[in-house]
């Protein structure tokens, strides 16, 4: 398959021609920058001067930085609380549209809303439901359930989980697609023959859809958790430039846009931080591909 | 592999009723009220903030906002005052620029690559579709300090051009169109050859229609990538002029002189209905798009 056969010959350089424009963006954008990150990040490097090489200084600071344990305790934090919720509620909201029932496609299309609107237009939206004067807590008031707001966007802390509601709000149709994909391969027959058996719509589910989708929920793991460690927009939107009260909201690429393109602009020590990101992630792409590899054996 | 099954071929999880005694029917009907009734709550949580930002923003001046759920005074006129007060028209200007050229450039090098990467027998193949695979590891907040610096070394920086460079050829276009391209009979090209097509002619007129479906795919996922796109575009733009949609969003949210959340609902409502009119016509293409560039058009 390695030659050109039968009756297709070309010249050798005309592939090499249509790649260039592409290959030379992706390196351009993509190769350049994570090489550049790498290097930058053993370097004082400012935005305004280039810088000398340091070794490790960069590394060994971020980890006696406060800014940065709270950076990735949240990060790690909401990958923590995102990861699970987007795993299991996509599945169930899968299994419940999956059915062709009359109507179905308008419901499997209105749970898909939210992934089509912008995570600006995501962000406001939910301040609007959020805010100290927003709908949840008017309601809240006037039922008498509280007696003060619920300090969902003004508290760093609550803010946090506030951000992540919204991140699973809008992560939800996304996945559920996913889990769609991987059920419509389950053969029929097998719930057929559970049934015959005897085993309720519960054990079904759990004997069956579970480990037939096993390998959705690797996928869909991964992929929530490399999203959880990048999000940025959705605590920008609602907790504000500054990434909450006194910062105490802000992620991992929060803190790297602050350190690198702030007023010091370090771009050095921004990009130990963003290699440490890069390391997170790469964490759980591993793990992903490591235990579907072990679901094969 | 990620494509939704088609509707008849899906598995069903409630396996078709036993014979239909006058309680099974009856158990039957029961499930599917829950059904239904699970689904209307689930429409709640998904669409209600939605709904809820829409009603805002077609509040009259003259009412509360939290004088019941429906406006009594409904109105367009936020639509007309949003854009009276921020050059809203300009924002909308700027991101079609923006993306205009973000979808030309993807259909257009995603697919000559593609073909390039498609095609056996030229040295190189594996590694540059290694590299390929391998960036898709790089997270673009890891990267984006360096990115920055790349563009300002080319002066680049507050102009939509530097807001739309990095993005113009996605890794995951050039994969799809890969994908779409390996699935084209070799019959058809040696056909072609037959016929006295040249390269070029082969591409164009074998190819890229034989991949049509995939092309669609890129160019809706280009152009809602440059209409919802927040973080780089906030680091690239810093005068108002310049702005794209979303930033002009952030500035409207974040305006002490706006602070009518009517005006704010109008704002986020018109940046999401272009995205939710396509979605809707073009149903499809979205759910084709979902998944990791495993298309088979």
């Amino acid at each position: 398959m390695e030659t050109a056969t039968g009756l297709v010959h070309r010249r050798w350089w005309v592939p090499y021609l249509f790649l260039l424009p592409g290959l030379g963006m992706v390196v351009l954008f993509s190769l350049w920058p994570f090489v550049n990150t790498v290097i930058l990040s053993f370097t004082d490097a400012q935005i305004l001067r280039g810088g000398t090489f340091v070794g490790f200084d960069n590394y060994t600071r971020a980890l006696d930085d406060p800014d940065f344990y709270t950076a990735l305790t949240n990060s790690v934090l909401y990958t923590a609380v995102v990861v699970p919720a987007l795993v299991f509620l996509p599945l169930a909201l899968a299994v419940l549209v999956q059915k062709n029932i009359p109507g179905i496609g308008f419901f499997r299309s209105a749970f898909y809303t939210p992934v089509i609107a912008s995570a600006v237009v995501v962000g406001l939206i939910w301040q609007w439901v959020l805010r100290s004067d927003g709908l949840v807590n008017t309601v809240f008031l006037q039922l008498k359930f509280i007696s003060d707001p619920i300090p969902f966007l003004t508290d760093s802390t609550v803010l946090l989980f506030s951000a992540m509601a919204v991140t699973i709000w809008k992560g939800l149709g996304y996945y559920m697609v996913f889990y769609l994909a991987a059920l419509g391969n389950v053969p029929a027959t097998l719930y057929e023959a559970a049934a015959l058996d005897g085993a309720g719509a519960v054990r079904r589910f759990f004997s069956i859809t579970v480990p037939s989708v096993k390998p959705m929920m690797l996928l869909v793991g991964t992929l929530s958790a490399i999203s959880a460690l990048r999000v940025f927009t959705e605590i920008y939107i609602l907790g504000g430039e500054s990434g909450g009260p006194g910062g105490d909201a802000r992620t991992l690429p929060f803190m790297i846009r602050e350190v690198g393109l702030g007023f010091a602009g370090e771009s050095g020590y921004a990009s130990a931080v963003s290699i440490l990101l890069f390391l997170l992630t790469l964490v759980f792409s591993l793990l992903g591909h490591r235990l579907s590899k072990g679901d094969e054996r | 592999m990620t494509t939704l099954a088609p509707p008849g071929r899906r598995a069903d999880p409630t396996p078709s009723p036993a014979p239909a005694t006058g309680r099974g029917r009856q158990r039957l009907t029961l499930g599917l009220a829950g059904r239904y009734l699970t689904l209307c709550l689930m429409l709640v949580v998904m669409l209600g903030p939605i709904v809820w930002q829409f009603l805002t923003s077609i509040r009259g001046r003259g009412e509360n906002v939290y004088d019941g759920v429906l406006p009594s005074q409904p109105t367009l006129d936020n639509y007309v005052r949003v854009t009276e007060s921020f050059p809203l028209f300009q924002y909308v200007g700027n991101t079609l620029i923006v993306a205009a050229l973000a979808v030309a450039s993807n259909c257009v090098f995603a697919a000559m690559g593609g073909y390039a990467l498609s095609r056996a027998g030229w040295r190189g193949r594996k590694i540059v579709f290694t590299v390929l695979v391998a960036t898709l590891m790089f997270p673009f907040e890891a990267v984006m300090i360096s990115m920055f610096l790349t563009i300002r070394s080319m002066g680049l920086v507050d102009t939509l051009i530097g807001v739309w460079l990095p993005g113009a050829v996605s890794v995951l276009n050039l994969l799809i169109m890969r994908a779409a391209f390996l699935a084209v009979p070799r019959e058809l090209e040696e056909a072609a050859v037959l016929d006295g097509a040249n390269e070029w002619q082969r591409f164009t007129r074998v190819f890229v229609p034989s991949a049509k479906g995939a092309l669609a795919v890129v160019c809706i996922t280009s152009f809602m990538g440059a209409w919802d796109d927040f973080l780089w575009p906030l680091i690239v733009l810093s005068s108002s002029d310049n702005y794209t949609l979303q930033l002009g969003l952030k500035t409207l949210a974040g305006a002490t002189t706006v602070n009518d959340q009517r005006l704010i609902a109008a704002g986020a409502i018109a940046a999401l209905a272009p995205m939710m009119l396509l979605f809707f016509a073009l149903q499809r293409f979205f759910f084709k798009g979902v998944g990791e560039g495993s298309l088979k058009t």
